[in-house]
């Protein structure tokens, strides 16, 4: 009987706590049609995530792409099929590695401050501060966010798939021996459109993601500084998982037939 | 009574879990009156402002601003009662990524859309008024001292020129000359803008400059009301004992003896 309970309760809990979260979305989304807008907010927030996170994601692709060269190099060596290299790469980056790492890696850094931020302002009062200045929270802080969030990781991914190609095209042609040309052009014959638009679309979906973990868990913590680690490790966590998950769900709609 | 009211809490309950802290509220804030709430620390007065502020939802019990109840509202409605107050947080709650004048200016510019030019101007004179020069203005709240963080959190709450304000513990943690300066101005909102003051401090001498009327809140009730006049001869043992700070009476602390 006491199994049934806890089975109950986290249930229970479990549907309590994602219909939070669909409020709390559908409350941000609504921001995103109802001026007044805080444009100066959301620019400050392109940068920070944009920008900022520009070092960070472009040395994930770049070694990343290194790797999968030489990774591909020695296993396709086993049955003489070398010329896989470029395209493993090609769309190994575009359509899987750049955005899934990327977003991890978004994860981490933007997440995580954001989640840190926010709960800061949360445990001092400084959103019921917001309130009683007659500015809405949820479109000072939250929307300007999650807007950043969907147009720059697209962004983000777009120079990780270039530098994660250009990665694995300098491994091959300078330590393997391709001919350079021929890397180039086969690279560009393998590359679709849909290959570089499924891996934006997820890096959308992914910005997203972060962001909206980032500020739900901020917005939520409590209990001084403990909460907010808490909401910090939180956010990076959920965030992490929802990316892993949501990556199979859209490659899914995307590619299968 | 309730008609004229300014803001009038009725029957205002709120529970933290298990824990009672405000059981059945009754209290009324005439029009550009001064209201000063007294009682033990952790009593709930910083809870009963913040129900009113709409930040907590009361479980019970009506709270009325200008005839509207604010509870039961939500959205656009409470933004626009919401433009009636200013606050002073217990603990400033200054934003720390904006510099000084900017955090004066925040309702200004934000909430009322005036430029920032001109929001700086006010946000200066309001710093002065606290007793804060213009140098001040573009430094960062991480850079003040206590005493200074409540200044400008001050300055931030007058600054629109607001009907309504409440001040949460305004002197505590100033020096004396200065806590008298600030209860001046307190003063001076009063009778000069017209406001409703409504605060709540633990300084005797301050209660006596700033309010025309005192409540009592204990064990969640508000057990005395009245004139400022009355308070040293209220006949009420509670607050004899509060406005004396004796550590004997029918407050009992519950601390270890050593
Ligand atoms: N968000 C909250 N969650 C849980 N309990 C809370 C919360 N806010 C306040 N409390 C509890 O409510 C009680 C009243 O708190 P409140 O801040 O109103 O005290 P106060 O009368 O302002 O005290 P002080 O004079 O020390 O500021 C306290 O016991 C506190 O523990
Ligand atoms: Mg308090």
């Amino acid at each position: 009987m006491d199994v049934l309970a806890a089975l109950g309760r986290v249930v229970l809990g479990f549907a309590a706590a994602t219909g939070r979260l669909g409020l709390f979305t559908g409350h941000a989304l609504s921001h995103v049609f109802r001026p007044p807008y805080f444009l100066g907010q959301v620019a400050q927030q392109m940068v920070s995530i944009g920008y900022f996170s520009l070092p960070v994601v472009g040395l994930t692709a770049l070694f990343t792409g290194m790797a999968l060269a030489l990774q591909i190099f020695e296993g396709s060596s086993r049955f003489n099929a070398e010329g896989t290299v470029a395209f493993v790469v090609a769309i190994g980056m575009t359509r899987e590695l750049a955005p899934v790492l990327g977003g991890l890696m978004v994860a981490g850094r933007v997440g995580a401050a954001m989640a840190a931020e926010i709960g800061t302002m949360r445990v001092t009062d400084q959103i019921d501060a917001l309130m009683t200045l007659s500015t809405n929270p949820f479109k000072y802080l939250i929307t300007p966010r999650l807007v950043a969030g969907v147009t720059m990781v697209p962004f983000l991914v777009a120079v990780g798939d270039a530098i994660g190609i250009f990665g694995g095209y300098t491994i091959s042609v300078q330590l393997l021996d391709f001919n350079s040309s021929t890397y180039i052009r086969n690279t560009f014959d393998i590359l679709e459109n849909i290959d570089i638009i499924a891996g934006l679309v997820k890096a959308a979906v992914f910005g997203f993601i972060v962001t909206l973990m980032g500020c739900y868990h901020g917005y939520h913590s409590q209990g001084g500084a403990q909460g907010v680690g808490a909401a910090t490790t939180n956010a990076v966590v959920s965030a992490s998982i929802l990316i892993l998950t949501s990556n199979l769900v859209v490659t899914q709609l995307f590619f299968s037939r | 009574m309730s008609t004229t009211a300014k803001i009038s809490l009725q029957g205002v309950a709120k529970r933290f879990g298990k824990k009672v802290v405000l059981d059945g509220i009754d209290l009324d804030v005439r029009p550009a009156e001064s209201l000063v709430i007294i009682g033990g620390s952790g009593t709930g007065k910083s809870v009963t402002l913040k129900c009113v502020l709409g930040l907590l939802r009361p479980d019970a019990g009506r709270i009325m601003v200008d005839g509207d109840d604010v509870v039961a509202m939500s959205g656009s409605n409470h933004e626009r009662v919401m433009r009636k107050f200013g606050m002073l947080f217990q603990g400033a709650a200054l934003f720390d990524s904006l510099p000084v004048w900017h955090n004066v200016a925040f309702g200004l510019i934000n909430g009322r859309g005036l430029a920032r030019a001109e929001a700086r101007a006010v946000a200066v004179t309001k710093l002065g008024q606290v007793g804060l020069g213009p140098e001040v203005a573009d430094l960062r709240p991480a850079e003040l001292s206590g005493g200074m963080l409540k200044r400008v959190a001050l300055a931030r709450a007058i600054a629109a020129d607001p009907e309504i304000i409440f001040f949460d513990e305004p002197t505590t943690g100033l020096d004396p000359i200065m806590a008298d300066v600030i209860n001046n101005l307190i003063v001076d909102c009063v009778r000069r803008l017209g406001a409703t003051a409504l605060s709540i401090t633990h300084d005797i001498a301050s209660v006596r400059k700033i309010a025309d009327r005192v409540a009592m809140i204990y064990q969640g009730k508000i057990i005395w009301c009245g004139a400022v006049a009355d308070l040293d001869h209220s006949g009420n043992p509670y607050v004899d004992q509060f406005i004396h700070g004796r550590a004997e009476g029918p407050i009992q602390m519950q601390v270890l003896k050593p």
